[in-house]
């Protein structure tokens, strides 16, 4: 049956309408990211007339050490990333292959823990890192994100793992091949587009991470990039300009990461093993 | 578990049977290697700290080298509720009120969009979603100034722009977070604007699971697109609905950089919620007895609320 015209206009009025809602506020914060100098808060007459320069990045870029907070993210965002995959990969594929006494019990466990909100831990694992020794230090923070998220990565992986077909383990076990090989040469490339997916998240995750970095480090030499944003608006708190060219600089690995990537995503939890295309 | 006939272990000749303690100790063994450092690595940063935070919420803290950290009983906790200020119960009821507002709107938003989005002419589904989805990817901290950049004082700000001197819905610019009321307002409209897209994508994978079929009986019945979405699209919904409702709900449960970066607490420690005012007494006023005994008194709450939804979803397959 067909739909009529009016019907179809106005499905499209209403989620046009709400893309525009959603787009609007980037536009209006790139717009900004135009204007030019003055202190006092850009009025929407002036943001609408604005001329397309860069301006506010060039100088965000070199003031302030931002190159040096952006490299820090860096560093730490891809540190945690690795590990995470890695050590969320490896306990995931012992509860997905393997099975041993207490093995849901332990799952049920872990689960229940991530319902608890983050913030509540944050005082005991701040002080934690304290009696090892660890505040302001990556290594600190590392712990903390590689270990903090184990639960929610096996969690994530656990269910794509258990989908691939134990056919496939044959050709490893008659070259007499063990867990391991197992391990590398079938789990981790048969769920490659789940650990791609995943890897954006904790990406994300990690790059935007506000809280434990700005409890656990310390020095501002050594600070991450959402501080750093943070810092800017405090500093120079009626520079918009610069405070959203800031932001957008921050922004724009995550857009282009998920924009570039979104069409291999998996969907998590519910259909596990499914693979959106 | 229907794959433990495939494991290693049970494939063994019966010869070598061994009593269950030994089999199960050979198990763990043949695990162990890959997720010992897992196990480590969440009972030193994710149970331990759990434990450590119901020890300090019975001292009186401090991080001080080698202070005392005598133990105190509850003290923590009656000075939680004798705060002149009562900022924990306001923080409770807040905590309330920001599941109340944001849950519903957030989820008929998602099912709504989802189902137009869904429709069958429509073109450029993904780029749709990817709008949709943008605030998603966008940190919490842009997020928040850009809300509070749009949401300024005076005609500078773009919301008091439209509503006041464009549309003149308001008889003068509204100072947004100086009033509870507003500020609350904002604040919510902050986190529904964020996580709507996450409801919408969810439901747009689960949409495109429904059979075309039902839809097409429906039609040659002469059913409408309203019988058609309450008799089919939201009965076969239902098991996301409760995941999503569910993550909604703990989502609302958890504020914290809707509070912090937009607020602060603030006006008067008004619209503080258990995190932020947690983080706060913590890390800004380094009383960490008190806000380790609210964040015990939270645990205890969300696990509470987790338990009963745990038990209502029953063993569907999503826990």
């Amino acid at each position: 049956m067909q739909t009529s015209l009016i019907n179809k206009i106005v499905v499209y009025a209403v989620i046009i309408t709400g893309a525009l809602l959603f787009v609007f506020p980037f536009i209006y914060m790139i717009l900004t990211t135009f204007f030019q100098g003055t202190n006092t808060l850009p009025k929407p007459e002036q943001v609408f007339s604005v001329k397309v320069n860069f301006a506010n990045y060039i100088t965000v870029w070199n003031k302030n050490n931002f190159v040096n907070y952006f490299m820090n993210s860096v560093i730490v965002t891809s540190v945690a990333m690795v590990g995470s995959l890695f050590l969320g990969a490896l306990t995931a594929y012992g509860f997905a292959r393997f099975t041993f006494p207490g093995k849901e019990l332990v799952f049920r466990i872990f689960l229940l823990t991530m319902f608890i909100p983050g913030v509540i831990n944050i005082i005991p694992q701040f002080v934690i890192i304290k009696d090892m020794g660890l505040v302001n230090t990556y290594s600190g923070l590392w712990l903390v994100y590689i270990a903090g998220g184990v639960i929610g990565n096996v969690f994530f992986l656990r269910g794509f793992f258990e989908s691939i077909p134990k056919e496939l383990e044959e050709s490893v076990l008659i070259d007499g091949g063990g867990n391991w090989r197992i391990f590398w040469n079938i789990y981790l490339p048969q769920s490659l587009p789940a650990l791609g997916t995943l890897a954006i998240f904790i990406f994300q995750g990690t790059w935007e991470e506000y809280f434990l970095a700005l409890t656990l480090i310390k020095s501002e030499a050594m600070r991450t990039l959402p501080i750093a944003i943070l810092m800017f608006n405090d500093k120079y708190s009626t520079n918009y300009g610069q405070v959203f060219a800031a932001s957008m600089i921050a922004l724009l690995p995550v857009i282009l990461l998920y924009i570039t990537f979104q069409k291999k995503f998996v969907q998590s939890g519910y259909n596990e093993g499914g693979v959106k295309g | 578990m229907p794959d433990s006939a495939l494991t290693p272990d049970t494939k063994q000749p019966p010869l070598m049977r061994k009593s269950k303690f030994k089999l199960g100790l050979k198990q763990w063994l043949t695990v162990l290697p890959f997720v010992a450092i897992g196990f480590i690595g969440i009972a030193v940063f994710v149970i331990y700290p759990m434990i450590r935070n119901i020890m300090i919420s019975f001292q009186d803290y401090s991080i001080m080298p080698n202070a005392a950290n005598p133990w105190v009983g509850f003290d923590n906790y009656t000075k939680v509720f004798q705060d002149p200020n009562d900022r924990f119960l306001i923080a409770l009821r807040n905590t309330f009120l920001n599941v109340a507002a944001t849950v519903p709107v957030n989820w008929f938003l998602a099912v709504f969009f989802a189902v137009l989005i869904n429709a069958r002419f429509v073109k450029f589904k993904i780029a749709f979603r990817t709008i949709y989805y943008l605030p998603i990817v966008t940190s919490w901290i842009i997020i928040a100034l850009l809300f509070k950049y749009l949401f300024a004082d005076g005609d500078g700000g773009f919301i008091n722009f439209i509503l006041h001197k464009q549309l003149g819905i308001i008889g003068e610019p509204i100072s947004w977070r100086n009033n509870y009321w507003s500020a609350m307002i904002m604040i919510w409209l902050f986190h529904i604007w964020k996580t709507v897209g996450w409801g919408v994508v969810i439901y747009l994978a689960a949409l495109q699971g429904i059979p075309k079929d039902l839809y097409e009986a429906a039609d040659i019945d002469g059913a409408n697109a309203g019988q058609k979405f309450w008799k089919i699209t939201i009965p076969l919904l239902k098991p996301i609905t409760l995941f999503i409702v569910i993550n909604l709900i703990n989502g609302a449960f958890g504020f914290f950089p809707q509070v912090y970066f937009i607020t602060q607490g603030g006006p008067m420690n008004q619209t503080h919620v258990i995190p932020s005012l947690i983080y706060i007494e913590a890390f800004q006023n380094l009383k960490f007895g008190p806000a380790s005994a609210m964040g015990v008194m939270m645990g205890v709450l969300v696990f509470i609320l987790t338990y009963t939804q745990m038990k209502k979803i029953g063993r569907q397959r999503m826990f």
